[in-house]
């Protein structure tokens, strides 16, 4: 619970405050926002990113295989199914007040400049879910942790560094900017900017919560037939 | 197939650092423009490189002196298995302390070539990251393994989380030191990791200062420190 609230305090603190000083006197303001304000939103999406991570890849492979917590939750008139919406419940949960903690911190260091930012909690959750769904359901039928490492170098860490979090899509040479839509996170990212500062096209809006909701769906509809595979046949 | 996802996890190791070394150096280079280190203007990425070698010295020698050794420690009881044999609690230490380092100097070196790959090596002078690399691996691998012994349960792994992330981020490490208030500057030259990140800077744009030996002189220090009070808990903890 400390971590939660210090984590964002410390990182806002350094990158916002540090290097958004080095930022202001070379460059002045980042898409019309101060370099602490541009980067105190997306905290909320990459924090949530990370936490739906954290909680879906080890944990589940553990209650799957090395304690089978799953197997005596299976024995009882408990569906396959339910042990899996029950684990995303929790995750969205846990998110959803993240999202609540991270926001008072956000708009405390003065980045929130709308009355969307309510929504911010809500954003967390549906983030958490678009990525706790594929990734509770891969490690549901996964065999050993091996492949979660490579997952992690290979996959989380450039998606918290190439998300647009640090800079805008602009400072990406022209040919990769296309690339950074189909980055995960990019779309988390650009929400929480929308939300924080009330701006953005609808259009954009729309196309980045198709994309997380379409990403959450998938995820849904592949971890319900992976925990009925594993845990009936 | 344990051997092949351990080789797999070793390698990928190299690529993170290299991501976060072409992540903040495309963009933020581009925000932050040049910055003047000791007389000397450089880009950000340069001035921002060595304090990412330091880091992820600090994070590899952690991660393997306080997490793999806990297990061990406590989960595994391997040391209890190694002590019926002749060997004795001094060698399971410096052999946890030995491993880190060959570890680390196998990443440092790796990411040094990265360093000069991507042109934000300020120096040819640059070599000399890697035995100040391995030094700060060193110190941090002691004191890790010192703090390892007083954890009880994977809860305490928080608070060396809460320990290290303000280190990362308040070591000078993203931004001069020269930024902070007076009296906060005189707190941060007290991290370790702000004297490992100051002396790799240094000999990155190969600006050699007498000041150098006190931060070398520190680093030993923390370390044999650190493997002092390991080992004298290590007798403690696993000889009856």
């Amino acid at each position: 619970m400390a971590s939660t609230v210090l984590f964002p305090i410390f990182f806002l603190a350094s990158l916002g405050v540090g290097v958004g000083h080095l930022v202001s006197a070379h460059t002045g303001l980042v898409q019309g926002q101060t370099y602490l304000h541009f980067i105190a939103p997306t905290l909320l999406a990459t924090t949530t990113m990370q936490m739906a991570e954290g909680e879906s890849l080890f944990p589940v492979l553990a209650a799957v295989k090395w304690l089978r917590s799953y197997h005596a939750a299976a024995a009882t008139p408990l569906e396959p199914e339910d042990i899996f919406i029950g684990k995303l419940s929790w995750v969205v949960t846990r998110a959803f007040a993240t999202g609540v903690v991270y926001t008072i911190v956000i708009g405390s260091f003065g980045a929130l400049q709308s009355w969307w930012s309510l929504i911010l909690p809500l954003l967390a959750a549906l983030i958490a879910l678009a990525f706790a769904a594929p990734l509770v359901a891969l490690a549901a039928r996964s065999q050993s942790e091996g492949p979660f490492i490579v997952i992690y170098r290979f996959g989380f860490v450039p998606m918290f560094l190439f998300s647009a979090t640090f800079y805008p899509v602009s400072s990406y040479p022209g040919y990769l900017r296309p690339l950074v839509q189909f980055v995960p996170l990019y779309h988390g990212v650009a929400l929480a900017r929308a939300a924080a500062f009330g701006e953005g096209s609808w259009g954009a809006i729309v196309c980045h919560l198709a994309f997380l909701v379409a990403m959450a769906f998938v995820g849904v509809t592949w971890g319900r037939r992976t925990m009925r595979r594993r845990f009936v046949d | 197939m344990v051997y092949r996802s351990q080789w797999l996890m070793l390698i990928s190791g190299f690529f993170e650092p290299v991501f976060y070394l072409v992540g903040i150096g495309i963009g933020l280079n581009h925000l932050v423009g040049n910055l003047p280190v000791g007389g000397r203007v450089v880009s950000y990425a340069t001035f921002v490189a060595p304090g990412m070698l330091a880091t992820s010295a600090m994070n590899g020698a952690v991660i393997d002196s306080i997490f793999n050794t806990f297990f061990r420690l406590k989960i595994s009881h391997a040391y209890d298995a190694v002590l019926s044999t002749p060997l004795d609690v001094t060698d399971v230490a410096l052999g946890e302390v030995w491993w880190a380092l060959s570890r680390a100097a196998l990443y440092a070196a790796s990411f040094i070539v990265c360093m000069v790959l991507l042109g934000d090596a300020g120096s040819a002078w640059v070599v000399l990251c890697w035995p100040a690399a391995i030094l700060t691996s060193f110190a941090f691998s002691c004191v890790g393994l010192a703090v390892c012994t007083y954890m009880r349960s994977w809860q305490d792994f928080d608070v060396v989380n809460l320990v290290q992330l303000p280190l990362f981020l308040f070591s000078a490490t993203f931004f001069p030191i020269t930024l902070y208030p007076r009296w906060l500057g005189g707190v941060v030259t007290v991290s370790p990791l702000y004297q490992s990140a100051a002396l790799l800077r240094g000999l990155a744009l190969g600006q050699f200062e007498w000041i150098m030996t006190l931060r070398v002189a520190y680093l030993f220090a923390i370390a044999i420190l650190g493997l002092a009070v390991a080992t004298r808990r290590f007798r403690r903890i696993l000889v009856p």
